[in-house]
């Protein structure tokens, strides 16, 4: 026993000393790794401010963060949780922080600048935004944008809710239906509205034939977009609406069919308002999706046909999202671009809010 | 009994009709993709004489210089699958250390990146391209026209939903598993990846199939970033870019269409219900 106890108690001795051994090893290592990625990043850091045009500078940055980082992992602290917390947030933050903050910071200050997508020459204060909505086409854009919104948000809440009453119906062959319907949403905007470019120039025109496109006329072109974007966007809110109607407890609804409710009563008194939270969920996510539409507006009609206003020519078509991409991308005119993308950030920013203050506020009542 | 055949009978006659209306312009791209570009103008609808046209179309434009399917095709999955893996893997971790830290820092970087879920993607385009030019010119690494730097937007943008995302689901794990495998010698890093990364399956589903869905139809950001004549194309870049040189052939185009609908449907052919639950979650969240 007491032989047992003294191989064990030698053993562990052993063990720790070699652990301190390794533990010294390990600390120099990951110190002479710290070094190495520092040096490598200070020696990038200096090319790059040296104007240099070494094409391997980037690589060896790169290299040094990524030493530096193994070095930091590999050494061996108490703090090692704390050490991981840090490793572990910063990549994903880094990222966000490069292609989402620092845009956004930099694109408000843009837009009170008249930068020109390079750099900029002088501050201009509110100067864009009060020449942005002086111009026809924004304004007439920003009324578009918000007919489309309104009759889009009802037309695929409507159609979505019907469809998803088909759906939880006794009809044989939901799963079938359910995908069918679904499918739409699942394939890209652009190369949908290509499809329908298509259908509507020269499809519709021979079924109706001898008649003009719909593309042609200002009013039904927008008409046509509403179509295709209820088309495509129905499928997936239907989905929402079928998973909270499958949610309302089925002995509520039989214990209402023994009272003699019919169907149209069971529906207006007993499903729309078990689900009212499912409504405001979709009302909202419609409402974002419909304001933000670019991908159809811009493979169906690119904004065509034109329209006289006020004696300018004005895309009658073109939505907000799509006149920021072609006031800065088409006609070069990034600061006047970045005023409108703000503005736009503003008003979707403002529905954003509203959403939360209502989902809130039911909440409570719940 | 009769009354409710009947009405069986007619719910199944409407689903169908409303399952062909809303399939129509599907049924049409294989119709019309089958035909030659004469046929297709003078009759859309009609079933097409020879199937074999649609063989000979798809090999116009696989061999086309401007769409290049099997490049475009290739380009699309490895960017999607790439920025899936960092971003499903990058937010687990973020929103591991944000959720069982409470501190004054992990609430602020929460809310920060809950809140920037507002910022539409037209506001931050502009900017972007400038700050990626400048990182590009100024660190020498490419960031505009490359892997590298679509990838990292990606990261960058999937990046808040997913961590909102993980972070509710993080939050039902119970604590205790943590606890015990520290006291048995586990590592930070290896309590993280051995046990709780492997709970976190059916939610990190719903990420991929929101981010996968959005990456893979994205437009506007790879058009941007990659340009529409760049070396580097995805399948809606190839659409577009195909479709600008080629405005009246839309034998040609069609088929374009259909090449690059195919891949997802027959995804969602094979996971028809991990998708719409996917989705559903990701709406509802």
């Amino acid at each position: 026993m007491n032989v047992n106890i003294k191989s064990y108690d030698n053993t562990y001795k052993l063990n720790s000393g070699r652990k301190s051994v390794n533990a010294n090893m390990k600390r120099l290592l990951s110190c002479v790794l710290i070094l190495v990625g520092i040096v490598a990043m200070v020696f990038a850091l200096y090319l790059d401010i040296a104007g240099s045009k070494n094409t391997m500078r980037g690589n060896i940055l790169i290299l040094g963060a990524l030493l530096t980082i193994l070095g930091a992992y590999s050494f061996p602290t108490r703090k090692h949780r704390m050490v991981i917390n840090v490793l572990f947030i910063f990549p994903l933050l880094f990222a966000f922080l490069v292609t989402v903050l620092i845009p956004f910071v930099c694109g408000v200050f843009y837009s009170l600048t008249n930068w020109n997508g390079i750099k900029f020459t002088e501050f201009v204060g509110l100067g864009n935004y009060i020449s942005m909505f002086k111009s026809n086409d924004y304004v007439y854009s920003f009324v578009v944008t918000f007919i489309f919104t309104v009759i889009n948000m009802f037309l695929v809440n409507v159609v979505a809710f019907a469809l998803a009453l088909f759906c939880t119906s006794k009809v044989k062959g939901k799963n079938f239906y359910r995908a069918a319907f679904f499918i739409p949403n699942l394939i890209g905007g652009i190369v949908l509205g290509y499809v329908w470019q298509f259908i509507f120039n020269k499809v519709f025109t021979i079924v109706v034939s001898g008649s003009a496109s719909m593309l042609t006329n200002p009013n039904l072109a927008l008409l046509a977009i509403l179509m295709v974007s209820t088309w495509q966007y129905a499928g997936y809110i239907m989905m929402i609406y079928v998973t909270g109607l499958q949610n309302v407890p089925s002995d509520i609804m039989e214990a209402s069919g023994v009272d003699g409710a019919n169907e149209l009563v069971k529906l207006f008194k007993i499903k729309i308002p078990m689900i009212a939270n499912t409504f405001t969920v979709c009302i909202f996510l419609t409402l974002v999706n419909s304001f933000k539409q670019f991908d159809l507006n811009y493979a169906i009609t690119n904004g065509a046909p034109s329209r006289m206003l006020n004696g300018d020519v004005v895309q009658s078509t073109e939505f907000l999202a799509l006149n920021i991409y072609n006031t800065a991308i088409g006609k070069n005119q990034y600061a006047i671009g970045q005023t409108k993308a703000v503005i736009f950030f503003i008003i979707l920013a403002i529905v954003s809010l509203t959403q939360v203050y209502i989902s809130k506020k039911k909440e409570v009542e719940v | 009994m009769k009354g409710r055949k009947t009405k069986l009978l007619i719910g199944e006659i409407i689903g169908i009709i409303l399952a062909l209306v809303i399939l129509f312009p599907f049924i049409l791209v294989i119709l019309d993709s089958a035909k030659t570009s004469a046929d297709i103008v003078i009759s859309p609808l009609s079933i097409p004489g020879k199937w074999g046209q649609m063989l000979v179309n798809f090999n116009n434009v696989i061999h086309n210089d401007s769409f290049n399917y099997w490049k475009s095709f290739f380009n699309s999955l490895f960017i999607t699958v790439i920025s899936l893996t960092l971003v499903s893997t990058l937010a687990a971790m973020t929103a591991w250390v944000l959720c069982r830290n409470k501190t004054k820092w992990s609430g602020f970087i929460f809310m920060l990146l809950v809140a920037a879920m507002v910022i539409p993607f037209q506001v931050v385009m502009l900017p972007l391209l400038s700050t990626f030019r400048n990182i590009s010119e100024f660190f020498g690494i490419q960031m505009l026209q490359s892997y590298q730097g679509i990838i990292f937007a990606y990261v960058g943008f999937g990046g808040s939903m997913s961590v909102f995302i993980l972070h509710g689901f993080i939050k039902g794990i119970p604590k205790e598993l943590e606890e015990a495998a520290w006291i048995d010698g586990c590592s930070p890093e290896g309590t993280f990846f051995r046990i709780i990364f492997p709970l976190l399956k059916p939610v990190q589903m719903t990420i991929l199939i929101l981010n996968g869905i959005w990456i893979w139809n994205d437009y506007l950001l790879p058009s941007l970033m990659l340009g529409l004549n760049g070396k580097i194309k995805t399948l809606p870049v190839a659409v577009s870019a195909f479709v600008g040189s080629y405005v009246k052939q839309w034998d040609l185009i069609l088929s374009a269409a259909f090449l690059a609908m195919i891949p997802i449907v027959i995804l969602f052919l094979f996971a028809q219900k991990q998708i719409i639950n996917g989705i559903v979650d990701g709406a509802i969240k």
